[in-house]
């Protein structure tokens, strides 16, 4: 017999928005406020995991139909071309590049390579986070 | 080049014997092995010519060039000898095995590849010039002969006495290369003639007498000297073609030589003239002394090896004495190292005869013991009289080569008494007192070796099979010998010219230069001279002590049986090294980690507070030190609070709580400390852990969850405290001490123009050292993976299917 959840599950519907967008934020402003990749990553796990705790481990898994395994290979991956990058153009492991950039809507704008490199941190904290929970929490 | 290639021809033939054996089963494999000794016995006989007067030949292989390691064949007067005898009675060896192995029951292809594994290391030692590829040969004769006694490895004893033999003469040989190593530090070179030519500034090196002692221990293990004579005896389980050739007329030599080809170096040190002189006498009485105790025949013979080995070894350390003396005196010493050396060519044939005859009266009778021996004179009459004439060699009768050298022994020994250096007035004396001693006793073992096989009443129930006389074949190699032992004793001059003087010269190369200077000529008859009145008294004393032998022979049943030579080996081996030195181990190695931890941190607490103490690198300076704030002061209250009531909390959530509690503290004193990046991961990640650490404590197994406050322990605690001193103590100093500026000022000025960027600590993560964030995302993703694989992948209780 299962207790009806309904406040806790509306709720969680309505503040995992809240906190996923925080996450979104503290992430893209890692490179002038405090913030970045890890940070941001952790929290966006701590939003998926308020919807675990709200609804259970196989609804979550069929909403957001994701393997953090891939997640974190996909990470790895970004994280690590981003680096390897500038070693196509002649220069060291590691050169970031950065510039301003006019773009429609957004107007003037820092576009830089770090970024990408910190979305690499991003989708591999964020894959490794669901990861232990999952698997944890799905253990006999 | 070729004369080098020489040594390694009977490990090369080594290599083609198997498939002698394997494909030729009709021919015993023993007649291809013989090609190689003869070969190799008429190569270095066209080198006598030129060797008898005085020239010396060399050949060299260079090996590893940059380190001056080379393999040299080096004949003079002494290695030509030695290799003479290794090939000649190696040859005589597989001839007579060819008869003593049987071709249809023994793994014969092994056989012949030890020995002549064997023999190649054994030339290499006695023609080494190079210390390091001579330490080499010098191993390959223990390997090959530990190989060799344990030929029969399927029996107890073989395989005892081969690790036995080993780790003696495996030991002295490790601390010979110690010497070696010495040697050449002080010579700056690995030749021995080249050491020898310096060998005055040698003596006066510090660690001259250390290398000196190594060498000689060396030379000791290997040579059965006392009291590493042990692993001989015990040898005896090889087979009998093994006995004779190698345990007592060729490695057991080894040592024999090593100590001849350095006298020159250390003649000049009392201590070498004293440890070998003193112990070859030692070990010459104690050998003959045991001797006759023995009941296996080989057994004796052992015992007789071991002491006429030592007689050798008192020789040469008489013989270094030459070189401390002059004029009149030194004629008598120049005796010592010929009688050495004709000794060592005497001992070779007598005692390769007596052990093939010790071999065939076992392998005609079944039988080695010599109390169920006798009368087997009527039925093996051409043993018996190879074995009378080793015995009467051995124990020094004429016309037999025994009693020649025999009679120079005792001339070198006469004349230790008048020696006035070294203490020699006062203990002098006693060299031919224990030399006439050990004399008489060899006459009895000599004797009772041949008497009471040979003679007395035939005991036929008592044997294992009927005995008869051997085949000509196996006969051939005994009789060779006997005959060169007559041989030798009517014409001693002639082999003295060829084989001895030359060698005697390699010994004394102080004393002379060429072989016609030693100016010693050997006679049977030499008139009535004390020596020949002390052979006169070992005959009667040994008769009459040999006819009474049943009476007095129970002395030996006084000596303690617990207080053995062996015993102490048994202990030291078997006793303290492996249940001792267990024991002691187990007492450490517990297992348990909490052991090896509180190990590893008194370790690290007493090295670092040791040297901040020893380097004097405590130091306090506030210098530049922030103001404490009240806020702080709250803080650091509840992190110590906290602190506390995770260590003496009784219950274990209280302390997953308590550490929540100092987690967030630690977060609290980020924000405190203007690092907003490190507050926000903080936070986060004390939430995420402490709600890991709630997850394995719920899980914990129902019947051991008796709450429990952790037990006080005095040592744990000591260890705590330590610690948390050392790192306080280090912290402080480090503080207290900044030699060099803090390079954040770089990354202040440089982190918009060159990185693009406003958060400093993001920055430094991903741009300025991305490198370190790269491996640790990828340390997450491991530990991820990790994870997932202990939950997901577990093995099923009973193993197998994943």
């Amino acid at each position: 017999m299962k207790t009806n959840d309904v406040i806790l599950q509306f709720t969680a519907k309505i503040v995992f928005f809240m906190i996923f967008f925080y996450a979104v934020h503290i992430f893209f402003a890692g490179h002038y406020t405090p913030g970045g990749g890890f940070v941001g990553g952790l929290v966006t796990a701590s939003a998926i995991v308020l919807l675990i705790i709200a609804f259970d481990i196989k609804t979550v898994q069929s909403i957001i139909p994701i393997n953090y395994i891939y997640l974190v290979a996909v990470g790895l991956i970004i994280a690590g071309a981003t680096a390897a990058f500038s070693m196509f153009m002649g220069k060291p492991f590691f050169t970031h590049y950065f510039d301003y950039f006019y773009l429609p809507l957004l107007g003037k704008t820092s576009l830089h390579t770090a970024a990408l490199f910190d979305l690499g941190v991003y989708l591999v904290v964020v894959g490794v986070t669901m990861t232990i929970i999952q698997t944890i929490g799905e253990d006999e | 080049m070729f004369q080098v290639l020489c040594i390694f021809i009977p490990i090369l033939a080594a290599l083609f014997m198997p498939f002698f054996f394997k494909k030729v089963r009709s021919i015993h494999t023993g007649w291809f092995v013989l090609i190689v000794p003869l070969f190799l016995v008429t190569f270095y006989a066209t080198f006598v010519p030129l060797i008898s007067k005085g020239e010396t030949v060399i050949a060299q292989l260079d090996w590893i060039p940059s380190l001056g390691i080379s393999f040299v064949s080096y004949l003079d007067g002494l290695s030509l000898l030695f290799s003479l005898l290794i090939s000649g009675i190696g040859a005589l060896v597989v001839l007579y095995s060819i008869y003593y192995l049987d071709r249809t029951v023994e793994q014969l292809h092994n056989f012949y590849i030890y020995l002549l594994m064997f023999m190649t290391a054994m030339l290499g030692v006695v023609q080494s010039d190079n210390m390091i590829t001579l330490y080499l040969f010098w191993e390959l004769t223990s390997i090959s002969s530990f190989l060799l006694i344990g030929y029969w490895f399927n029996r107890d004893k073989s395989r005892f006495g081969a690790l036995k033999s080993t780790i003696i003469t495996v030991g002295g040989g490790m601390l010979m290369l110690g010497g070696f190593v010495l040697l050449s530090i002080m010579g700056e070179t690995f030749s021995i003639r080249e050491l020898i030519e310096q060998a005055p500034e040698l003596a006066t090196n510090d660690t001259f007498v250390i290398a000196l002692i190594l060498i000689l221990l060396g030379a000791f293990t290997k040579s059965a000297q006392f009291p590493f004579y042990i692993w001989l005896p015990d040898a005896m389980e090889a087979p009998t073609p093994v006995s004779a050739y190698l345990h007592s007329a060729t490695m057991v030599k080894a040592g024999i030589y090593l100590v001849a080809r350095f006298t020159p170096i250390f003649a000049l040190s009392e201590v070498w003239v004293w440890l070998v002189a003193g112990i070859g006498l030692l070990t010459l009485f104690w050998g003959s002394f045991f001797a006759v105790k023995q009941t296996d025949l080989k057994g004796i013979l052992a015992f007789s090896t071991v002491s006429q080995l030592g007689l050798i070894m008192s020789l040469l350390g008489v013989s270094a004495i030459a070189y401390h003396v002059n004029g009149a005196q030194d004629t008598v010493f120049k005796y010592a190292a010929f009688a050495a050396i004709f000794h060592l060519i005497n001992h070779a044939t007598f005692k390769g005869s007596l052990f093939m005859i010790a071999g065939i009266v076992d392998h005609e009778t079944g039988t080695r013991d010599i109390r169920k021996l006798g009368g087997l004179m009527g039925l093996m009459p051409i043993s018996f009289t190879v074995a009378l004439i080793g015995s009467f060699s051995m124990a020094g009768l004429p016309p037999f080569n025994g009693f020649l050298s025999k009679e120079m022994f005792l001339t070198a020994m006469l004349s230790v008494a008048e020696f006035d250096l070294f203490n020699f007035t006062t203990w002098g004396v006693l060299f031919p007192i224990i030399a006439w001693i050990a004399s008489v006793f060899t006459f009895i073992y000599s004797f009772y070796f041949v008497f009471r096989t040979f003679t007395g009443k035939i005991k036929l129930e008592a044997l294992p099979k009927k005995p008869h006389e051997a085949p000509v074949g196996m006969l051939i190699s005994p009789v060779i010998l006997a005959s060169l032992v007559i041989a030798i004793f009517f014409i001693p001059n002639v082999i003295a010219d060829t084989f001895v003087k030359p060698a005697v010269v390699a010994i004394q190369p102080f004393l002379y230069t060429n072989p016609e200077q030693v100016d010693i000529h050997v006679s049977a008859w030499h008139g009535f001279t004390p020596e020949l009145f002390m052979t006169l008294g070992i005959i009667v004393v040994g008769l009459v002590l040999f006819m009474i032998l049943a009476k007095w022979q129970k002395i030996y049943d006084a000596f303690p049986a617990k207080l053995t030579l062996n015993n102490l080996y048994d202990f030291i081996v078997y006793e303290f090294s492996d249940k001792w030195m267990n024991r002691l181990s187990k007492t450490y190695m517990t297992g348990s980690i909490r052991g090896y931890l509180s190990y590893m941190f008194t370790g690290i607490a007493i090295i670092v507070i040791g040297t901040l103490f020893i380097k004097d690198g405590f130091k306090v300076s506030f210098l530049g030190a922030s103001p404490i704030r009240p806020s702080q002061v709250l803080l650091i209250l509840v992190l110590v609070i906290g602190t506390i009531t995770t260590v003496f909390a009784k219950s274990r959530i209280t302390s997953i709580v308590a550490l929540g509690a100092v987690g967030y503290t630690v977060s609290l004193f980020f924000v405190m400390f203007n690092a907003p990046d490190l507050a926000l991961t903080q936070l986060v990640i004390e939430t995420i852990s402490v709600a890991l650490f709630l997850l394995a404590f719920y899980h914990l197994p129902k019947f051991r969850k008796a709450e429990e406050r952790t037990r006080f322990r005095f040592g744990r605690a000591f260890v705590s405290i330590a610690v948390g001193v050392m790192v306080t103590l280090v912290a402080l100093s480090a503080h207290s001490q900044k030699y060099i500026e803090s390079i954040a000022q770089y990354y202040k000025d440089t982190v918009y123009t060159l990185a693009g960027g406003g958060n400093i600590v993001n920055v430094i993560l991903v741009d300025y050292r991305g490198f370190d964030t790269l491996f640790e995302i990828t340390v997450l993703a491991i530990a991820g993976m990790a994870i997932y694989g202990m939950i997901k992948l577990r093995m099923s209780k009973k193993g197998g299917k994943l």
